[in-house]
């Protein structure tokens, strides 16, 4: 690991400012993804901000009947919050499937959303990977793609998104909520947040240089049957080979978001649409435009069967 | 700016002053700096729960922690949990149901498991929960899946279960 400076600021002003006048400066909440990079020095920061004394680790009701999550809210504290249990269920059951109880214990909501879009080859500093060094090749391409992404991809990077957590906000809608360095304050949907890789796979997401996330909000409750279903090779703790976020209303229209299948949460409005036709018609729209390799063309097979289980329980 | 710093935390128990480089985790600082060796070095990465601790009453991987980023904080090792002659009863079930055999998952299982009966009388709900809007069931499924971050090498996992079920049982 680089050395590096650290500091806790106490507002989220000084930590956006302190961020954006250093290039090389990270912010640090739950450190689960990044510490763990930075062992292997493919994240260098040369200063850590530590944001967790910034008070952001509540859960409002917003006045549209909604929630605002703080960034600092723990998984873990998000997945057993009343209101999200018993109103936005998805969103409980799709944290309780990521990670591990130590995990989801310091895993923030805000670092969540900003864990590395990555695979096996962006951890192997042995070989080229786009993503950890722009321009030195794709090495999954060729390589063992059988976890890789199927759509949406790019010949820079195949790489997915492994958040449970944030297919669950991208069927809720969620929005998430920023601080700039200059102090405005900015609202992006969670569907413009994620990147897809195209020539820059390694920007992930809209966030500036120094841009701080300090909420994420969900609409007012959307009814319907909440579902997420998660296909693994373990029973537990394992990334998705895919997964399907799923609110089914009783008429069977309902909305939907694939995970394990792209660079960032997959989600068509024209799928939705398709959703009370069934599994098949909804995902054909879904993957219409998926290009996998031989060794991940399962999932397209496979996200159309975990729909129809979802939709299938739904009716149950 | 300075790459090193002074911190202040409370370990079993007992306040502890340290002078740590930056890059020190909260792992290294128990076991390099403060001499606590029952905590175990697995992975590194948090694939293997050898280095669970328990930092303000929730169980968190130390190897994926900064030391200087708990000044404060009350850590409970599986020093502080029990000693010899003085044994946690998640301890002496681990003895007597012989749940390990090479001990190194040991001292992160039982701190992990000493937290998940916390966990579940919490009402913090996890993936096998039934009905998220009931209480949390105090069940050997439940305790299997929140244990998934324990990674026992020697496969002594149905005696690690059997432990946890019993020190359950005894408490519920």
């Amino acid at each position: 690991m680089k050395a590096f400076s650290y500091e806790r600021p106490s507002t989220v002003e000084a930590a956006a400012a302190s961020a954006a006048t250093n290039p090389d400066a990270k912010f640090i909440a739950g450190g689960t993804n990044l510490l763990d990079l930075m062992k292997l020095e493919i994240e260098r920061p040369t200063h850590l901000i530590d944001v967790n004394g910034l008070g952001l680790d509540k859960i409002e009701k917003t006045p549209d009947g909604g929630l605002r999550i703080g960034a600092l809210v723990r998984n873990t504290d998000l997945a057993a919050d009343e209101t999200v249990r018993h109103d936005h269920g998805l969103l409980s059951r799709a944290l309780l499937a990521g990670a591990s109880g130590q995990l989801r214990n310091k895993a923030t909501t805000a670092g969540n959303l900003l864990q590395r879009t990555r695979c096996p080859y962006f951890y192997d500093t042995a070989q080229p990977c786009n993503k950890r060094q722009p321009g030195s090749g794709c090495s999954a391409l060729g390589g063992f793609s059988r976890q890789h992404a199927v759509v949406g991809i790019s010949e820079a990077c195949i790489a997915t998104h492994p958040s449970d957590m944030a297919i669950a906000m991208r069927a809720l809608d969620a929005v998430v909520e920023t601080v700039k360095p200059d102090g405005s304050r900015h609202a992006v949907p969670i569907a413009d947040f994620h990147l897809l890789p195209g020539d820059t796979p390694h920007v992930e997401t809209a966030l500036e240089q120094g841009e701080f996330i300090t909420a994420v909000v969900l609409p007012a409750p959307v009814g319907g049957r909440h579902i997420y279903r998660k296909v693994r090779d373990r029973a537990s703790y394992a990334f998705a080979l895919v997964s399907v976020g799923a609110v089914i209303q009783p008429d069977g229209t309902g909305r939907v978001a694939v995970g394990g299948v792209a660079h960032k949460p997959w989600r068509m409005d024209a799928a939705d649409a398709e959703l009370s036709r069934g599994a098949k018609a909804a995902a054909g729209v879904l993957l219409a435009d998926a290009r996998p390799t031989e060794q991940n063309k399962f999932k397209v097979d496979l996200v159309e069967r975990t729909l129809g289980a979802v939709i299938a329980e739904a009716r149950g | 700016m300075a790459h090193t710093s002074g911190i202040s935390l409370k370990v079993n128990g007992d306040v502890r002053n340290l002078d740590v480089d930056n890059r020190t985790t909260l792992l290294d600082a128990l076991r390099e700096h403060l001499h606590l060796t029952g905590t175990k070095k697995g992975c590194d990465h948090g694939q293997c729960g050898a280095c669970t601790v328990i930092v303000d009453g929730r169980r968190i991987n130390s190897c994926l922690s900064l030391a200087v980023m708990h000044e404060g904080d009350e850590v409970t090792t599986i020093e502080g949990l029990g000693q010899p002659g003085n044994l946690h009863p998640m301890q002496a079930a681990f003895v007597k149901h012989d749940g390990f055999q090479c001990g190194y998952c040991t001292p992160g299982q039982i701190c992990s498991s000493v937290a998940v009966l916390e966990e579940i009388r919490a009402n913090i709900p996890s993936h096998v929960t039934g009905d998220l809007t009931a209480q949390a069931v105090m069940s050997e499924t439940e305790i299997r899946e929140r244990m998934s971050g324990n990674i026992c090498r020697c496969g002594a996992y149905s005696n690690i279960v059997e432990a946890i079920v019993e020190v359950a049982g005894a408490k519920a």
